[in-house]
């Protein structure tokens, strides 16, 4: 039974937003608490690196 | 014709916000093409196809921001160029950035979080799902490009876990009566949807409003998720929940057909459903599936009215196409067609319609060219140029990369109009409108001029081209069902609330301006 999403469905979305920030504003827009991430693409965008980075954390 | 670019170091914006700025920069006059991309490979490879390249660019990484532009005179370019903070800051409430830049900040900030919405570019986006999965975050995948394996790995992890990934390339839920991505206003109510495809949820969602109930959680599962590459993972973590959930009295699966696997692991469920489950899977030659005890509708919009009938007792009223009401739009749509003139020309912003469209026209005998066909039609040469009956997913790759999409921007549907119209045997123009948030604030009065025009292109040539659409919203939507509707119905569009209904109408003028056209 997957219990965190009957959760969500019970409780209604409590969001975070990482990406498109449209869609944090028509969350907001319908009322819910949305927090944003203000999303860059990590490591200046270098896959190779970002996976080295990734190894390492 | 002037080309000129400019690239800001390190600022990055999010695809969808790139796109309204090219779009409001391509309205202005003189301005005959505007991009605003990051600095991607691919995004540089695009910009080099349409002749704007240079050593900046090639040395542009993805967190820097590329304005290309192409202009009728210099002036004009050095103008649109040198006003580049006026296009990226021109609302101040989307201009509003966030101090928290990671995954990890957002939980501290708010630990009661149950949900995740993530729509980085696909490269990134199996990595930002995973973290937010290990926080024990819902995930609401919008980005697509993900690969199957990372998919299938993000899944399980997530099911094990009691969480649900909806995606990726996941357009539209609806949890608790919020709307999430692409999605409308509905009625809260008895009916639980779990569906493949954004428009897909939406038509069928909307549907449900418009029959008079509504709907208690639309899950989306993204795309591939009842392939048997995935075997509806996603799929049955929403059934469990939506038959544990006590507002939904009944349960509506949309899809493509899923795989044989898929649909092996999916029937035993649906059959010991304590609650009436039916399904919808587009594109099947023949209705499944006995085995599912509630039944199993050919389109959308039987889902919807069947879903209404098993949840209120009573089935909606609908106008159905051997009704004599459903004929009688028939006759005026004949007058003025020249021999010859016969063919549908389907331009559809949603790649849903597109399917069912096709599914439709081929119950009704017709086959159909399309760049996304369906099982049994023609693959379209390319997709520049239409043959015979042609449908389009204009949302399709091939249109959009580089792009925006037609749910936003209506400029490549109003281009493709006026190509139609030039083609005398073109009687029928078939187009989808698709109201709700994120999308276009004004989808019909972005292309009610270019359908005016078609529609006089083909008068001064002694004929006439009947213009059929359906509108996929609600009167709650942002752009108001009616609103939209009243502008097709002063072009002169025959406007349905369903896309099958549009779909079916196609078909039946189509034949009976073949048997016997009236000049």
């Amino acid at each position: 039974m997957p219990d965190k999403l009957a959760d969500l469905l019970q409780q209604g979305p409590i969001a975070i937003n990482i990406g498109v920030q449209d869609f944090a504003e028509s969350l907001q827009i319908q009322g819910v608490e949305v927090v944003r991430v203000n999303w860059v693409p990590p490591a200046g965008g270098d896959p190779e690196l970002l996976e080295l980075l990734d190894q390492l954390l | 014709m002037k080309t000129g670019y400019v690239i800001r170091k390190n600022e990055y914006y999010d695809s969808v916000f790139l796109m309204r700025v090219a779009k409001r920069l391509s309205e202005q006059k003189g301005i005959l093409q505007a991009a605003a991309l990051m600095g991607t490979e691919k995004n540089k490879g695009l910009l080099a196809d349409i002749g704007v390249h240079g050593e900046e660019i090639s040395a542009a990484t993805p967190n820097d921001l590329i304005l290309a532009v192409q202009a009728d005179s210099p002036r004009t370019l050095a103008a649109a160029l040198e006003s580049l903070d006026l296009w990226l800051h021109p609302e101040p409430a989307s201009g509003t950035l966030s101090s928290i830049h990671t995954l990890d900040e957002a939980v501290a900030r708010q630990p009661h979080a149950n949900l995740a919405v993530v729509s980085v570019p696909g490269a990134y986006a199996a990595r930002e799902a995973q973290r937010a999965l290990e926080h024990g975050l819902n995930v609401f995948l919008f980005s697509d490009h993900v690969p199957v394996e990372s998919e299938r790995s993000l899944k399980e992890y997530a099911r094990g876990r009691g969480l649900i990934i909806m995606g990726p390339d996941c357009g539209t839920a609806i949890i608790g009566g919020v709307g999430i991505g692409f999605a409308n206003v509905v009625r809260r109510g008895p009916i639980g949807v779990i569906g493949a495809s954004g428009t897909g949820i939406q038509e069928f969602t909307t549907l449900v409003h418009r029959a008079g109930s509504g709907i208690s959680h639309a899950i989306g599962t993204g795309s591939r998720d009842l392939s048997d590459a995935i075997g509806g993972i996603s799929a049955l973590s929403a059934l469990e929940a939506l038959e544990s959930d006590l507002e939904t009295k009944v349960i509506a699966i949309l899809s493509k057909p899923p795989g044989p696997l898929a649909l092996g692991n999916l029937v035993p469920r649906i059959i010991q459903s304590p609650k009436p489950v039916l399904s919808c899977f587009l594109g099947l030659k023949d209705t499944p599936n006995a085995n599912i005890s509630y039944g199993a509708a050919r389109t959308l919009e039987e889902a919807a009215a069947l879903a209404v009938q098993i949840a209120t007792g009573n089935p909606p009223a609908r106008l159905h196409a051997d009704s004599p009401e459903f004929q009688a739009l028939i006759h005026p749509e004949r007058a003025g067609k020249k021999t010859g003139q016969w063919y549908i020309r389907g331009l559809f912003a949603g790649g849903t319609f597109c399917y069912q469209a096709q599914q439709v026209l081929q119950d009704a005998g017709v086959v159909v060219y399309s760049n996304a066909p369906l099982e049994g039609n023609l693959e379209l040469p390319g997709p520049l140029r239409s043959v015979e009956h042609t449908l389009l997913d204009m949302g399709a790759d091939e249109f959009t990369i580089g792009r925006p999409h037609p749910m936003i921007d209506s400029r490549l549907r109003r281009e493709r109009i006026l190509t139609e119209a030039q083609d005398p045997q073109v009687a029928i123009l078939l187009l989808d409108f698709i109201l709700g948030f994120n999308s276009s604030p004004d989808p019909v009065g972005e292309l009610a001029p270019a359908i005016a025009e078609a529609k006089g292109q083909a008068a001064k040539r002694g004929g006439s081209l009947s213009v059929v659409a359906s509108v996929c919203g609600t009167e709650g939507d942002p752009q108001g069902l009616q609103q939209q509707v009243k502008q097709l119905e002063e072009a002169g569009v025959v406007v349905f609330p369903g896309s099958a209904q549009a779909a079916q109408f196609c078909a039946r003028l189509a034949a009976s301006l073949r048997e016997a056209p009236h000049a």
